[in-house]
């Protein structure tokens, strides 16, 4: 934002860097009363901090397998019990929180990213643009989500992608998946802008699209896109969750909070040893609803236009 | 009127034509077909078979061939089953009904009910714990709470059935049988529900704290009406216009079936025969479900426009 606003002040149109720093300051200030999405904040950060500095203080983090450990109920030595392959669950759940988090974040930047840039070049420059990139949106809002992406599982696991690498295309996916109803939403709050006073004062100035459309227009979509892009995570989690339960996500030995529950599909294992599926599914529970109430809590103080 | 739906009617049937080329391209990328999984088969009379199936020609020639047929009426053979896909659809799609209707009804239900209240009682203590369940329900991963479920109140404490329509082996008619599809649909039921009356109270909750601060509202009470009748009769009616808005997009829940949710619960509908034809890469019937589902999409999108311009006079001004 820094960067965005000494421009804006060099350009010559002092006096709109401090009123909108002002605008960030009073945001804080009113989340910060949210005590719901403070509680919210609080426990997402708690659990960055379980799963990514947690395992340094795990003496199992080596994955090594003990065939005399193979599981065993929690215990004092493992406090949620071990798999079959005699490995501390409370570990790999830290670990697995590691790349669900990541690839959450990870695909929710890259929708993100593609969904608001190809949402503001459609609204702005409207005719052609707009028509392409629309439609293609719209194809893609047609086809139904969950199939989409078994079929992309699928060619995955054809294509003998390295399981280590699987996480990186699992987030592709989601973002494909993802952006044109993102792209929807810039699209709307583009048109609307573009139509503003201080849009047509840039016209005026005879400034080109570039920076109208970098220095004039996005800062003015950051507060929508963070409200967009917090709420974005948790649902992106939960996709991972999903399709690595269905065996077309990520896979083992990489383990994520998804393949984790999928041992629920064993029968002995979902009957006599929930210790082995219940963490996980509660952390991906834990971690979406705190990310849920703080993004509420972000679109409350940030978003302009009147809630639905 | 007539004007904006036929032109969104022509819209639609094209983005219809592109999709189906898509999902069909996407299909056919797809690896494996069902001859090759099957290993009974030599190589020749797999030959053969392909032949027979047309799986040997190019993907858009099947595509051309596929839409002759689907515009006719007809969506193939499924090669698994050796059987009409559309068979096999009516055979499957009236159970998945049966769960989707009954949960969309109690989500309504339950979602009105508990919108209306919370927002009556806007920062109560009552509303605050509605928004937090709110959220609950909204971020639960459904595969898990239907384990969850499962594992609790069918394997723990066996008061429900754990999957299935009807027990194994049962041979009950008449009203033995449906007390017992009632006892097994009870779960999955519940879970759909579950799922689905977070997002919509949370709407209802909304749009009803919009219309209480009306001055209509005011005038209503001003004239004496007891409170009920307020709420209920001046307050809802009109905090449910822009929720029929998302009758339409219930549509392609209501047919599609769950994936989900029928593969957690066994439950014999058109997710779990989906699920069941992907692993057999049974591209007919895989092919057939896809553009159905997507078929409803863009018909639900389309009645959504549509009830909304009816229901709302000031848009159709517009």
């Amino acid at each position: 934002m820094s960067t965005i606003g000494s421009e804006i002040t060099k350009a010559g149109t002092a006096g709109t860097a401090p009123v909108r720093s002002s605008m960030w300051r009073q945001a804080a200030r009113r989340l910060l009363k949210n005590r719901l999405a403070m509680l919210g904040l609080a426990v997402v950060v708690f659990m960055f901090a379980f799963c990514f500095i947690g395992p340094l203080f795990s003496p199992y983090t080596d994955n090594k397998i003990h065939l005399a450990q193979m599981n065993k109920p929690p215990s004092p030595q493992h406090w949620l019990g071990t798999d079959a392959l005699g490995r501390d669950v409370l570990t790999r759940v830290m670990q697995a929180g590691r790349i669900s988090l990541t690839v959450g974040l990870a695909s929710m930047v890259l929708s993100v990213f593609i969904g608001s840039l190809l949402g503001a070049i459609a609204g702005y420059f409207r005719g052609i643009c707009d028509q392409i990139i629309m439609r293609l949106a719209d194809l893609l809002l047609t086809i139904p989500g969950l199939p989409l992406l078994f079929i992309l599982g699928a060619l995955l696991s054809d294509w003998k992608v390295p399981t280590e690498y699987r996480m990186y295309i699992v987030m592709l996916m989601l973002s494909l998946v993802n952006w044109p109803g993102l792209a929807r939403m810039v699209r709307g709050e583009v048109l609307s802008l573009r139509e503003r006073e201080f849009m047509q004062a840039a016209t005026v100035l005879g400034l080109r699209n570039r920076r109208k459309l970098f220095n004039h227009l996005l800062p003015n979509l950051v507060p929508l896109i963070i409200v967009i892009a917090s709420l974005n995570v948790g649902g992106a989690i939960l996709s991972e969750s999903v399709l690595s339960f269905f065996g077309l996500g990520v896979m083992p030995p990489t383990p994520t909070w998804g393949n984790m529950i999928d041992s629920a599909n064993n029968m002995i294992d979902f009957q006599k040893r929930p210790w082995l599926w219940i963490p996980p599914g509660f952390s991906i529970f834990a971690t979406v609803i705190a990310i849920n109430i703080f993004g509420d809590g972000l679109r409350d103080v940030l978003d302009p236009r009147p809630r639905k | 009127m007539s004007a904006f739906i036929t032109k969104r009617l022509l819209y639609t049937v094209v983005i219809l034509f592109a999709a189906s080329l898509l999902i069909f391209s996407l299909y056919a990328l797809t690896p494996g077909d069902f001859i090759t999984g099957n290993i009974k088969l030599t190589p020749e009379r797999k030959a053969e078979l392909r032949e027979i199936y047309g799986l040997n020609k190019p993907v858009l020639e099947r595509y051309a061939i596929w839409l002759k047929n689907a515009l006719h009426g007809d969506l193939g053979y499924s090669m698994a089953q050796q059987k009409p896909v559309l068979t096999l659809f009516n055979q499957y799609i009236w159970n998945s009904f049966l769960l989707a209707a009954v949960s969309t009804f109690l989500t309504w239900v339950t979602a009105v009910i508990i919108g209306c209240v919370a927002a009556y009682k806007q920062y109560s203590w009552f509303d605050t714990l509605v928004m937090v369940a709110i959220f609950a329900a909204m971020s639960l991963p459904s595969f898990f709470i239907g384990l969850f479920l499962i594992k609790i109140l069918a394997v723990d404490w066996k008061l429900l059935p754990p999957g299935g329509m009807i027990a194994t082996g049962s041979q009950a008619t008449g009203l033995a049988y449906v007390k017992e599809v009632i006892h097994h649909m009870t779960l999955p039921v519940i879970v759909m529900t579950i799922m689905g009356v977070g997002s919509l109270a949370r709407y209802i909750r909304g749009s009803m704290i919009d219309v209480i601060k009306q001055d209509y509202i005011r005038t209503a009470r001003a004239k004496g009406l007891k409170e009920r009748k307020v709420l209920f009769t001046h307050a809802l009616r009109n905090a449910m216009l822009p929720a029929i808005t998302l009758v339409g997009f219930e549509l392609p829940a209501l047919f599609g079936g769950s994936l989900i949710i029928e593969k957690i619960f066994n439950w014999p509908g058109i997710g779990q025969l989906y699920l069941t034809s992907f692993g057999l890469r049974d591209y007919p019937l895989l092919m057939g479900f896809t553009v159905l589902i997507a078929i409803l999409t863009v018909i639900g999108t389309l009645l959504s426009d549509i009830l909304y311009r009816v229901a709302d006079p000031r848009v159709r001004l517009q």
